[in-house]
Formats: C-alpha cells, sequence, structure tokens
C-alpha cells in the first residue's frame, strides 16, 4: 500500500476546475518530484494531501488515512505529514528554539525539554545550531528554510511535503538548501516536492509528475522523464526551465 | 463683563476627583471587556461556522450602524429589564453604573472586533497554514501563531481607540451617572460657575488624550523601527 495515494481528484474554483481527475501515488520511501507551469495546480495539489485544500471529488489516502472523509481528525494527521513552504513561514513573533518546539510541545504533548533536545538536534543537523535564539527575521532565506525543514521533521513526519521550497531564494542560497533535502531522500524520506529544480530530480527523485492546467499529464519513472518524454506539453516545459 | 472664580474648582475637587475615578473605572473595565469581548466576536466572525459567524456579524454591524449614545440609551434601560427577567428580582437593583458598564462594554466589543478582524485579516495566510501543517487545530493557530502578532499590528490602532472610549465616557452623563463631566456639570448648578467647570473638564480632556496620543505616535515609531 503506498504511503499516499490520490484516485480522481478534481477540485474547482466556482467554474474554474483547479484540479482535473488526479491521480498518482506516493510509496514508502520514495521520492516524487511534481512540476508543471504557474498555475498548473502544484500547489493546490499538494496541500490537498494534507487537508490544507479541500477538494471536491475522489479520494486521497494518506497512510491508510482518507483525508477527505469529514470523520478525519485532520490536526491528528497533520502532525505526521511535514510540509515546507515556498516562504518559510516560519513563526516571525518566535525564537527559532520555539519555533521547533511549539508543535511538539502543543500538539504531540512533549515535554518542553524532550522537544528542546529534539529540536536541537534537529537544528545541528541542517547546520543552524548557533542560530537557535535568534528570531526568523534575523536569517537569510536559506537559513530560514533549513529551519523550516527541522521544524517539518521535528514532528517526526511519515512524510514530507515540499512546495517550492527554493524558488523564493537567492541563487547561492538554493544549494544548502537542496542539499538538506537530498540527504533527507538518501535516507529514506517519504518525499512529495514540487519544484522546478530538475538538478535535484536527476539526482533522487524515483518518479517525475508533469502538470498542466490541473491534468497529470504525465507520471513516469525519472529516467523515462527525462530520458524519453512523450507528450508535446513536457517537452516545450522541460525545453524551457532547463534553458535558465 | 466675564469674571472667572477658578475658586470652585478647588472646592469641589473631591466631588470631581470622586467623578473622575468614576470615569477611569468605566474606562477600564470598557476597555478590558471590549477587547476581549471584541476578539471573541472578531474569531466568530472568522470562524468558519455559519451558525456561528453570521449572527456575530449582523450584532456588530448593528451597533456600529446606530448612534454610540442610542446603544447607551438602549443597554441601560434593557440591562435592568433583562436582569430581572433571568433572575425575578427587581429592576432597581441593577445600578446605573452597572447598567452602563454593560452598555460600553457592549458597543466597544463591536468597535474592537473590526479592529481585531483587520489585524487578523493582516496577516498573511500562509502563517494558518504552516500552523495547521504542523497538528495545531483552529484555536491553537488562532492562539500561538495568528493573534499575537495580528496584536502586535494593531496595538497602535487599539491605543488609539481607548483614547476615543475614554472621552466617549462623558457620555454616561446623559444616564445620570456621575462621571467627572456629571460632577462638574452638578458643582456648575450649584455654584452658578458652570463655564469655568467646563473648561476646567475640556482641559484635563485635551491633557490626558494629547499625552495618550503622543505616547501611541512614539509607540508606533518604535514598532515601524522594529520591522
Ligand atoms: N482561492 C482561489 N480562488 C480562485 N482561483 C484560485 C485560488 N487559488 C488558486 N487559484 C487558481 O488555481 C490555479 C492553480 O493554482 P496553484 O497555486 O495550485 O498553481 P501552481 O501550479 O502552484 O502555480 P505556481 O507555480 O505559480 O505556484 C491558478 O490558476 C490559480 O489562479
Ligand atoms: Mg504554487
Amino acid at each position: 500500500m503506498p504511503m499516499i495515494e490520490l484516485r480522481n481528484v478534481s477540485k474547482w474554483y466556482g467554474s474554474f476546475q483547479v484540479l482535473d481527475d488526479c491521480t498518482t501515488s506516493v510509496g514508502k520511501g520514495e521520492v516524487v518530484v511534481v512540476c508543471g507551469p504557474s498555475g498548473s495546480g502544484k500547489s493546490t495539489l499538494i496541500k490537498a494531501v494534507n487537508g490544507l485544500e479541500p477538494f471536491q471529488k475522489g479520494e486521497i489516502v494518506v497512510n491508510g488515512v482518507s483525508v477527505g472523509d469529514p470523520k478525519t481528525d485532520l490536526p491528528k494527521l497533520r502532525a505526521h505529514i511535514g510540509m515546507v513552504f515556498q516562504n518559510f513561514e516560519l513563526f516571525p513573533h518566535m525564537s527559532i528554539t520555539r519555533n521547533l518546539t511549539l508543535g511538539q510541545v502543543k500538539v504531540l504533548g512533549r515535554s518542553q525539554e524532550e522537544a528542546e533536545a529534539k529540536g536541537m538536534k534537529l537544528l545541528d543537523r541542517v547546520g543552524l545550531l548557533s542560530q537557535k535564539d535568534k528570531f526568523p527575521g534575523q536569517l537569510s532565506g536559506g537559513q530560514q528554510q533549513r529551519v523550516a525543514i527541522a521544524r517539518a521533521l521535528s514532528m517526526d513526519p511519515i512524510a514530507m511535503l515540499f512546495d517550492e521550497p527554493t524558488s523564493a531564494l537567492d541563487p547561492e542560497m538554493i544549494n544548502e538548501v537542496l542539499d538538506v533535502m537530498v540527504e533527507l531522500a538518501r535516507e529514506g524520506m517519504t518525499m512529495m516536492v514540487v519544484t522546478h529544480e530538475m538538478g535535484f530530480a536527476r539526482k533522487v527523485a524515483h518518479r517525475v509528475v508533469f502538470m498542466d492546467h490541473g491534468q497529470i499529464v504525465e507520471d513516469c519513472t525519472k529516467d523515462e522523464f527525462f530520458g524519453s518524454v512523450r507528450s508535446e506539453r513536457a517537452q516545450t516545459f522541460l525545453s524551457k526551465i532547463l534553458h535558465h | 463683563m466675564l469674571e472667572f472664580d477658578w475658586g470652585v474648582i478647588w472646592k469641589y475637587r473631591e466631588s470631581l476627583w470622586d467623578g473622575m475615578l468614576t470615569s477611569l473605572q468605566l474606562f477600564a473595565i470598557a476597555l478590558a471587556g471590549g477587547i476581549f469581548f471584541g476578539t471573541l466576536l472578531a474569531l466568530a466572525r472568522l470562524a468558519p461556522w455559519k451558525l456561528v459567524s453570521v449572527p456575530a456579524a449582523g450584532f456588530v454591524n448593528l451597533i456600529r450602524s446606530i448612534p454610540f449614545i442610542m446603544a447607551i440609551f438602549w443597554f441601560y434601560f434593557l440591562t435592568p429589564v433583562i436582569v430581572s427577567k433571568f433572575t425575578g428580582q427587581q429592576g432597581e437593583a441593577v445600578g446605573p453604573f452597572t447598567s452602563a458598564v454593560v452598555a460600553f462594554i457592549m458597543v466597544e466589543s463591536a468597535y474592537y472586533s473590526e479592529i481585531v478582524r483587520a489585524g487578523i485579516q493582516s496577516i498573511p495566510r500562509g502563517q494558518p497554514a504552516a500552523a495547521y501543517a504542523l497538528g495545531l487545530n483552529y484555536w491553537q493557530s488562532m492562539g500561538h501563531v495568528v493573534l499575537p502578532q495580528a496584536f502586535r499590528n494593531m496595538l497602535p490602532v487599539m491605543l488609539t481607540q481607548a483614547v476615543i472610549l475614554f472621552q466617549d465616557t462623558s457620555l454616561v452623563y446623559v444616564v445620570a451617572l456621575k462621571d467627572f463631566l456629571g460632577a462638574a456639570s452638578k458643582a456648575g448648578q450649584l455654584t452658578g460657575r458652570i463655564v469655568e467647570l467646563y473648561i476646567f473638564v475640556a482641559v484635563v480632556f485635551f491633557i490626558l488624550c494629547f499625552l495618550a496620543s503622543h505616547a501611541v505616535k512614539r509607540l508606533q515609531a518604535r514598532l515601524a523601527a522594529g520591522r
């Protein structure tokens, strides 16, 4: 059974269809990269996985739990799915340490000491232990995103969702974030990553999903995708992003 | 030929001071109650459940579209009626001060709820989304993530509204509660020195509110610099 499974998911904003019959899955330990032009529905799709975006048709099952079921305890489900956002979304009024412990203490019920020990271990892992008492605004974009990854990991997630984690970063900071993600992938974390970083996809992705106009146009292995892309739309897209 | 006799102020200092204490008490209770219930109203208005948000919006819009003085009259006369309905006590059991407090809290909570709502909406949507993604529920996300940031943004506007509220406490004069203005008025009637006393009231209000506005400006500058 896959860790994340989407079956015929559709979503409309009024009469505008953002997601059109999307079906795909992410197995345990698998890394799936989602790409596609702006406005194609990538963010909407990945946010549907942890119930941040409701959808009208189809089914999403994460670790055996149906996300769309009104009876599902969404906070409980989300507590074990890490999410990393394009704009980091660290809590600016809290120190880095508090950012790392808030969820552990309030949601998982860990003690402050336990949460801090865990948080500091992860902060060290992303190379930012010395910043623990600072506030998010005092860190560079790349540092903030690494803290955001550590924050997600502090909840012991069974899977990680990334929505364009490097697209708000200055070019010289992209790699420090990608390095952390590559390491995670190599350790066997289940990951669904919206990104245009094809270098990352080549390095660690198992599969690539290509979206356009709310549809999943391609869903194939990395080698198939970079080898002989079948759809013309994906071909055009790839040639565009590989040229800048 | 006008001849002022400022001695009356000294002569009536005790009743004026009592009046000021009443005004300050009303102000403090109305401010605390207004912010507390205003925050609840704002949360109710923004809650994802229509059963909660629609009545809250109705209440706020009703209060905001009638003159403050009318609302005071209303709650002033309504509160004793409602209290006697529920407790079986006589309406007179509720004094003018309590009625005025209820009226002020009702009205101020409607005003403050709009300030809090604007403050909440000024926080980027990614913030609650990140809180939810960690597994926090609606109330935790509001309490730990959204409201603390919103209050910081709202502080200057809230203090400005507090200054207005302090001035508005003089409206209780219409329900014969002896606040600062009421005390001055009474002294004026007794001595015929109403002009001196009203000038005194105006000067005191001016000084207090001027100092407060000045403090708000400084706070605003400090918050802006701290960004
Ligand atoms: N609240 C909303 N109401 C109406 N339309 C929306 C709303 N949110 C998103 N959309 C539309 O849905 C489409 C998909 O948006 P989405 O953010 O998922 O795209 P995306 O693939 O992530 O794009 P990008 O690369 O720019 O992040 C877009 O056309 C967008 O304009
Ligand atoms: Mg997006």
